[in-house]
Order: C-alpha cells, then sequence, then structure tokens
C-alpha cells in the first residue's frame, strides 16, 4: 500500500517541466538535479518535497511526460514521489516508469485536489482517497508492464532472466 | 486482412505475421544514444553486465549533438564518456559538428525496413526511409544494446492519405503543424502515424524527415512512409544506393483512422507557445504585431539541405531586421558543405545571419541560442515548451524554414507568402 499527499500539478506537464535543458549538467548529479524538479512548474515542490518530512505523489493531468526521452525525468520523481498518477501519459515516460519500478496510474485526477491524502493500492487496482473519503481504479496496468513493475524495473528483470520473456 | 507498414517491417524481422495489439520482442539493426542520454545508458549495460558492453558494435551508434562543442567541464565528461565507450567496445562513434544523431542514421546508416530504436525521442525521423524507428529511454536503449533486440507492442496505425500539390509558401512543416494541430499532441498516443497518397510524390526525403522527426509531438510512437522512387534516389546521392528496396503497406491494410490531406489547401502555419498543438494560421498570428528578437533555422526537424536552401532563397539579396538575429545551423556536416557548395552560405552571411556548427544548435536549450527574458524566437525546432531554449519566461513560436526565413527580414511574424 502506498501513501501519501497529492501534489497537484495541471495537463501537459513535459519532461522539460519536469527536468529543464538549462540543468542538462546536472544530469550526473541527480542528488543536485532533483533540487530543480519541476522547477518551471511549480518552484515550491523541490523545496517542500525535499525537506522529507511528508510523503507526496505527484499527480498530474492529460499527457504527462510529454515531449522528450530524457530517462532522468522519470529516475528524478522516483527519488520524490512513490508513484505517479495522472489521466493520460505520453509513452515514452510511461514506459520508463515502469523500467525504473516507479508505478504511473491513469486515473481521473480531475476528482483529486491539490493536498489530499491518497492510498494506492496496486493489486486492486484502486486509489483511495482519505480526504474526501472515495475510490477510484486506475487503468489496468499492462500485461507487459506488470511483469517488469513485479521484478522491482527491467534492470532487475533482465538481470534475473539475460532475456526478454513475453 | 493485410498488413500495415509497421506490421509488414515487424512481420518480416520474426519471420511470422504480426499484427496491431500484440506484444513482440524485435531484433534491431540500430540502436543510438546521444550525449544526454549516452552516459546513463552505459551505466545501466555496466549495472547489468559488469563491464562496458555491446552485442554488435556496428549496431550501436553514439552521436555528440546536443553538447558540442562543450560550453561547461559536466557536458565535455558527458562526451567523454561517449568516445571511451567507443573506444572499449568498438561502437560507431560521430563526434562533435559531424551533425545530428537523426541526420546521421538517414545519411549513413538506415534503410527501408529496419528496426531503429534510440534514446533520444526524435528517433522517428528515420521513418522517413521506411523504417521502423522509434525513442526511448536510456534503460530501454541499455537492454537493446545488450541483447540485441527489445519488447514493442505492436502499434496501431493512423493513415494519412496526401493528395494535390503544394501551394506557393507552404511546405512539409506546414503538414505536420497542421496534423497536430487537427488530431492533438496525444491523437497518435501509442500509435504509428502511416503517410500515403498520389500526394507522395511532392515530398522530398527531406521533406518526408521533417513530417517523421514530429511523431513524437502528436505523441505518436513513429511516422513512417513506404519507401518509393524518392527513398532510393535519397539512398543512392548517398552512396548506398544497394540498400533500397521497396516497401509499402497491403491495400487492405487495418487502420484505425484514415484522414484526408489535400496539400492544395494548407496555409503557412506557425505553432503559438507554450505546446506544439497551438497552431494557428501565419496570416492570423501576424495580425498581432509579435516582434521576433531570434530566429533559428535548423535541427532535426528543419536543418536539411532542402529546408537551407528555402531559407535561403528568400534571404538572398535581403537584410535580417537588425533587431532580429538570425541563427542557422546545418543539420549535418556533409549538408553544410554542400550548403557552401551551392553558395547558401554566402547568401546567409551576406544577409547578416550567423552560421552556426551542425548538431541541434539551440534546440535543447542548452548553449547556442538561449534567449532573455520576454523574447520571442521563431524557430524551425520541434517543440516550443516554456523552457525549451533555456528560459522560462521566453517564447517560442514553431514554423517552417520559409516563415522563420521571412520573420527574420521583417523583424516580426509575417505570412511567407508575402517573401518567396
Amino acid at each position: 500500500m502506498i501513501r501519501g499527499k497529492a501534489w497537484k500539478f495541471g495537463d501537459d506537464i513535459s519532461t522539460d517541466l519536469i527536468t529543464a535543458g538549462r540543468y542538462y549538467h546536472l544530469r550526473s548529479n541527480m542528488n543536485e538535479l532533483v533540487k530543480h524538479i519541476f522547477e518551471d512548474a511549480d518552484i515550491n515542490f523541490a523545496k517542500e518535497v525535499l525537506k522529507r518530512e511528508q510523503v507526496y505523489i505527484v499527480v498530474g493531468g492529460r499527457n504527462f511526460g510529454k515531449g522528450s526521452s530524457r530517462e532522468h525525468a522519470a529516475r528524478l520523481i522516483k527519488m520524490v514521489s512513490p508513484a505517479v498518477l495522472a489521466k493520460s501519459f505520453a509513452r515514452i515516460f510511461y514506459r520508463n516508469c515502469f523500467n525504473l519500478g516507479l508505478p504511473a496510474l491513469i486515473v481521473d485526477t480531475d476528482k483529486i485536489e491539490h493536498g489530499d491524502e491518497l492510498e494506492i493500492d496496486l493489486a486492486k487496482g484502486r486509489v483511495r482517497n482519505l480526504t474526501k473519503n472515495y475510490e477510484l481504479n486506475f487503468s489496468p496496468i499492462p500485461e507487459s508492464l506488470q511483469k517488469i513493475l513485479q521484478e522491482g524495473g527491467i534492470i532487475e528483470y533482465i538481470k534475473k532472466y539475460r532475456d526478454i520473456k513475453f | 486482412m493485410g498488413l500495415t507498414l509497421c506490421e509488414r517491417i515487424l512481420s518480416d524481422k520474426l519471420n511470422r505475421e504480426v499484427k496491431a495489439g500484440e506484444i513482440v520482442v524485435s531484433p534491431v539493426d540500430m540502436t543510438i544514444v546521444q550525449d544526454g542520454t549516452g552516459p546513463l545508458t552505459f551505466d545501466v549495460i555496466k549495472e547489468i553486465m559488469g563491464k562496458e558492453y555491446v552485442f554488435d558494435p556496428k549496431k550501436a551508434l553514439l552521436v555528440i549533438d546536443h553538447t558540442g562543442p562543450s560550453p561547461r567541464v559536466e557536458l565535455s565528461n558527458f562526451q567523454l564518456a561517449l568516445r571511451n565507450f567507443s573506444k572499449n567496445t568498438g561502437a560507431l562513434l560521430r563526434d562533435v559538428g559531424e551533425g545530428i544523431s537523426h541526420i546521421l542514421l538517414a545519411e549513413d546508416y538506415v534503410k527501408p525496413g529496419d528496426v531503429v530504436v534510440g534514446a533520444d525521442s526524435h528517433t522517428s525521423t528515420s521513418g522517413g526511409l521506411g523504417a521502423f524507428a522509434t525513442g526511448m529511454g536510456s534503460t530501454d536503449i541499455a537492454i537493446a544494446m545488450i541483447l540485441g533486440k527489445i519488447w514493442f507492442r505492436v502499434p496501431e496505425t493512423l493513415k494519412f492519405n496526401l493528395k494535390g500539390k503544394f501551394q506557393k509558401g507552404v511546405y512539409s512543416k506546414d503538414i505536420i503543424l497542421h496534423i497536430i494541430g487537427t488530431i492533438g499532441e496525444e491523437g497518435g498516443n501509442y500509435k504509428a502515424m502511416e503517410y500515403g497518397g498520389e500526394g507522395l510524390k511532392e515530398l522530398s526525403m527531406d521533406a518526408r524527415f521533417t513530417v517523421t522527426s514530429m511523431a513524437q509531438e502528436a505523441g505518436a510512437k513513429l511516422g513512417i512512409f513506404p519507401s518509393d522512387e524518392n527513398t532510393k534516389k535519397h539512398l543512392e546521392e548517398n552512396g548506398r544506393g544497394k540498400d533500397w528496396k521497396p516497401l509499402k503497406a497491403d491495400d487492405d491494410a487495418n487502420y484505425e483512422k484514415v484522414y484526408e490531406i489535400n496539400l492544395d489547401e494548407l496555409e503557412p502555419l506557425i505553432s503559438i507557445p507554450h505546446n506544439p498543438g497551438n497552431v494557428k494560421k501565419v496570416k492570423e498570428v501576424e495580425k498581432e504585431n509579435i516582434k521576433v528578437n531570434q530566429v533559428f533555422i535548423g535541427t532535426c526537424t528543419n536543418g536539411r539541405l532542402e529546408d537551407l536552401r528555402i531559407a535561403a532563397k528568400i534571404l538572398k539579396g535581403n537584410r535580417v531586421h537588425k533587431d532580429t538575429r538570425t541563427l542557422i545551423y546545418p543539420a549535418s556536416r556533409k549538408i553544410y558543405h554542400q550548403a557552401l557548395k551551392e553558395g547558401l552560405i554566402d547568401t546567409f552571411i551576406e544577409a547578416g545571419a550567423v552560421v552556426g556548427i551542425p548538431g541541434c544548435g539551440a534546440c535543447p536549450g542548452i548553449h547556442q541560442g538561449i534567449l532573455g527574458d520576454n523574447e520571442v524566437c521563431v524557430a524551425t525546432q520541434n517543440r516550443n515548451f516554456k523552457g525549451r531554449l533555456g528560459n522560462p519566461n521566453s517564447y517560442i513560436y514553431l514554423s517552417s524554414p520559409a516563415t522563420a526565413a521571412s520573420c527574420a527580414i521583417a523583424g516580426k511574424i509575417v505570412d511567407p507568402r508575402e517573401y518567396v
């Protein structure tokens, strides 16, 4: 069970908004780069989340993670959020998340407000809003991505099987 | 039921018929990384294999295009990582100034029917040659480099049938902007965008690559053209005539949706800040009298020879506006060299433009054209996301090279039909 407070973003959060090109040089230093996560979307996010006083869950709108293939975007989110929820995801970002063992869940996030306390049950496919007391079902995770997630990501999967077996 | 181009290519690779929706593990003909995504790819390879490794060094291309020549030490070290990986494994390396990975793939490596994966979202560009080419994250590319294969979900296909002829001032960039404006930035999500119809012959290879380069901006996995006489000519011109083979979809292939695009009816289009999907007619935006501080012509989308010829034709005998710095970055060394022989570079310099180093130029927002606060740039690149040119307090408009060159002369956003 994953639990945390929703940090709400809008539609069309590009990977440039998650990690801006002007911090390109920090890609080899993720602990520094994470200080600039979502800087152009919400300047307060990194400051608050990195206090590590509270677990936050990144919640987006439509087409979350659009744009560049930069996997650093998904890796940075994994450093600060146990899952990412959105109404829809751009495909490279979506696949990157599962490869890293970060659940990216498609759910009607219009119903979630900033600061709502969420509880995610991956096995049952449900997000429970503890603040507002209702449940949302997320779209089923494709089987191939479930297999990757079960192993904790594609790196662990390949280390174990030394092959792709699906 | 017949096969789409994607189903055809993957069926040929796997020696069995595959259909949209299936998960397949396909061999890859080429894997690519660039200086921004390569170092992470190598870290993953080392984590899995315990050393730098690639299954076939001739199928791994490392390109230094985003950051070269390096403006700072961290980026110099990214570049070193690529050079060292190449030395240690024999993987192919193309160094600073040789060009953008997607252009080099089209010039020297990719064949019709190939499967190409790259740690760069614009890997789809190679689809212009009739290849199944798509972008992925560094970890997926690491796995493809280790195993020589990767998994795909065979995509459903949207078919775009082209007919008619381009009118004055209208180019292939306007086709893809029209499509993104029509189907939206998610309209192609997880799908393939396949092009066909009698209008195909109007599109040179350079024009086709512009269209396929921006598949990602419609959310698509890839864009793909059939392999025809234009494809053959392109390969011959690059000394690779033997790499050609014809390739087309079956007449009775199953498409999720078919769109008809009449080139006769297309007008010059422009994408306004901060999303590529915000597409308007240039003649409408012109009314707003928007002053332009920077024009940027180049990138994997519009830095090819035909693009430079179009820009040069407009700039010839003119001067760029005194308040509009105009940056022109040929997309590869070969293109730069040919442009030099044709006198295009003379034209640019005489017009007061800056001609830069072959590569991605300003597009990744690292160097070579970062905007100041509240500045406006008209760019031939593929993305106008907030902050894309290095400054979140600036504004990027996406257009064809003709529109961009016209704006450079006028110093404001103008319809290119007044200049071509």
